[in-house]
């Protein structure tokens, strides 16, 4: 059985030894455009707290408006560690999705369970220059999405999986 | 009514040929304008008292005059139009007056053939064919066919479906079948008197309407309540009689046979090779007799039972010809979770239990009912590990399974790094796993 990744040579083994595969983690288009939003919508929410709150409750209260401003911090933190948990590998007969910090979640597709390969791009994502990458097989639990990805990338990544699901295609 | 020439009849036609229903099949549809009527009539009955004596007798024959030949003729276009015809590869179902629908299903995609009658067409001697095709949310169906044309039917798209060569495809006919197993009446009641799910259903029906009769004193809410409670109880008790009544499996060369059912016969036939999971349930008051209930789910099909009951050895016996080459494995061989899981389940960790032998993957959950997943590796389209926080503090994780029929099989609480070899090591055998198992046309 020839080997798909060329770094990855005969490693199928090896990786199953215990080695670690080579991951591949996402750009960092996904995080700055998730926290340009956080920092958008909580900002708006917060002035707009501030000015309600100082005309009917008086100026202590405004205080108040922190609260979305501390969200905002915290939420900037936990942006960046859920961004830098997501990975994946392109193994020799394998795609390893592997994401989350509290909840995490390895998924494994082998390449001929593939059904069909999507790239998607909403209008915010089109605008950041980003795309994601789903997968779909004949299971509908099949969660295997790659958020984020540049498109040339997840272009690159369709037209890869494709063709290696269709050297390795299997039925239901 | 069965007609004796039709045998014949199909056997001549040149595979490609149109051919029609059955022709009592307008008749079919003629019930529902009456059931509307009466639907309503029930729903609201002072208005209809109303409407009733408001129709005189001129108006009643001037309805029937333009309902009755509208709804004939309807019935009549409608089965004018639909025509089904077989070629080499496919089946193709033409229907539709005003819109057009052309199914045209490809045969090796073909996951399971049923043949039902229920009652009045058992009557009428003609049967309904359900096909189920993977991806179709819906099971395509012709109804009705002649009883006899429906069995040849199905035994040559079966025969074609096998891989069989299409001039020999009718004259095979149906394929012999050797009776596996029949679940005699008196098992399949007292099974059912055995079961927790019918006890608590009649309790609720019973104890539910008295308690609100006690505390309200008002009919109506007591017969809202009574009555869906009742429904229910009727089909977990009778209703699971009635279907599972008789049932019998038989081998044949194009797959199980299943027959069952008391007033609706159905004969059910699964194509080797199909099956993406199987369970095997066992009841806590079953235990003691060593009786279990066997399901499973094929791609598409909705089809998920496989035996109500039996003894433990014959649904053994059953599975290995359900899914070739695999024994049920031994409870002894199910490893349990480590003690400290009892952190993350109390009590409930002592069901689960996981094992994995060269055919499959196999995992146990529930204390009192329990209820083992067999999943052949060939049949694996995806692996997960899924870990909580809780769940890390305690060093443990889960690995889901993803099969074909959407069902996900779970091995709950697993220390992690037995887990994240079992991500691995499960991913690499679903996919040579794959190369050993039959082909999709069987027999070719």
């Amino acid at each position: 059985m020839e080997t798909g990744s060329p770094e990855n040579t005969g490693t199928a083994r090896d990786e199953r030894a215990g080695a670690e595969p080579e991951w591949t983690g996402l750009p960092p288009g996904l995080l700055r455009m998730r926290r340009l939003l956080l920092v958008v919508w909580l900002g708006l929410l917060a002035i707009g707290l501030a000015v309600l709150l100082g005309l009917l409750a008086g100026p202590s209260w405004t205080a108040f408006a922190l609260l979305p401003l501390a969200l905002m911090a915290w939420g900037w933190v936990m942006l960046g560690r859920n961004w830098r948990s997501w990975r994946y590998a392109e193994r020799a007969d394998d795609l390893l999705i592997s994401r989350g910090v509290l909840w995490r979640e390895e998924t494994v597709v082998p390449y001929g369970r593939m059904q069909l390969v999507e790239v998607t791009s909403g209008p915010v994502e089109r605008h950041f220059g980003l795309a994601s990458v789903q997968l779909h097989t004949a299971a509908a639990a099949t969660d295997a999405t790659i958020p984020g990805l540049d498109p040339a990338e997840a272009e690159r990544l369709r037209d890869r999986l494709t063709e290696l699901g269709e050297a390795r295609s299997a039925g239901l | 009514m069965t007609t004796p020439g039709v045998d014949d009849a199909v056997r001549e036609q040149h595979p490609g040929t149109d051919r029609r229903l059955h022709p009592i099949t307008p008749l079919r549809r003629a019930w529902a304008p009456v059931a509307v009527l009466i639907g309503w009539a029930v729903h609201d009955p002072d208005q209809a008292q109303r409407q009733l004596t408001r129709l005189t007798t001129t108006t009643l024959l001037l309805a029937l005059a333009i309902l009755l030949p509208a709804a004939a003729l309807y019935g009549f276009l409608t089965w004018w139009f639909t025509h089904f015809a077989v070629t080499d590869s496919e089946l193709r179902i033409r229907t539709g007056l005003v819109f057009r629908r052309t199914a045209h299903i490809r045969l090796e995609r073909i996951q399971a053939i049923d043949v039902t009658q229920p009652l009045l067409a058992r009557v009428a001697g003609v049967a309904k064919l359900k096909l189920d095709v993977i991806g179709a949310d819906k099971k395509d169906e012709l109804a009705f066919l002649g009883a006899e044309e429906a069995r040849t039917l199905r035994a040559e798209l079966l025969a074609r479906a096998a891989g069989f060569a299409p001039e020999t495809a009718h004259e095979i006919g149906e394929a012999p079948s050797q009776q596996l197993l029949r679940v005699p009446p008196r098992v399949l009641a007292v099974s059912l008197l055995l079961t927790g799910a019918t006890w608590g259903t009649l309790a609720a029906a019973v104890v539910v309407p008295t308690v609100l009769w006690l505390t309200t004193e008002s009919p109506w809410t007591v017969l809202a309540t009574a009555i869906p409670l009742i429904g229910a109880a009727g089909a977990s008790s009778v209703g699971r009689f009635v279907t599972e009544y008789d049932w019998t499996v038989g081998q044949s060369q194009d797959g199980l046979r299943i027959d069952h059912g008391l007033l609706d016969r159905a004969h059910e036939t699964v194509p080797p090779g199909r099956v993406q999971t199987v369970r095997i349930i066992e009841p806590l008051l079953w235990r003691r007799r060593g009786w279990v209930r066997v399901e499973l789910n094929v791609a598409g099909s909705s089809n998920s039972l496989l035996l109500p009951v039996a003894p433990r050895e014959v649904a053994e016996a059953v599975v290995a010809r359900v899914l070739p080459g695999v024994t049920v494995p031994d409870r002894a061989a199910l490893s349990r979770p480590p003690r400290r899981a009892a952190w993350c389940m109390p009590l409930w960790w002592r069901g689960y239990g996981l094992t994995i032998t060269d055919a499959v993957f196999a995992a146990r959950t529930g204390v009192f009912r329990r209820s083992l997943a067999l999943v052949p590796h060939a049949k694996v389209q995806s692996v997960r590990l899924t870990q909580g926080p809780w769940e890390r503090l305690w060093g443990l994780a889960d690995v889901h399974v993803d099969t074909g029929a959407n069902k996900t099989v779970t091995a709950r609480l697993r220390p992690t790094q037995d887990a994240a070899n079992l991500l691995h090591s499960q991913s690499e055998r679903s996919r040579t796993g794959r190369r050993v198992a039959a082909p999709d046309r069987w027999m070719s």
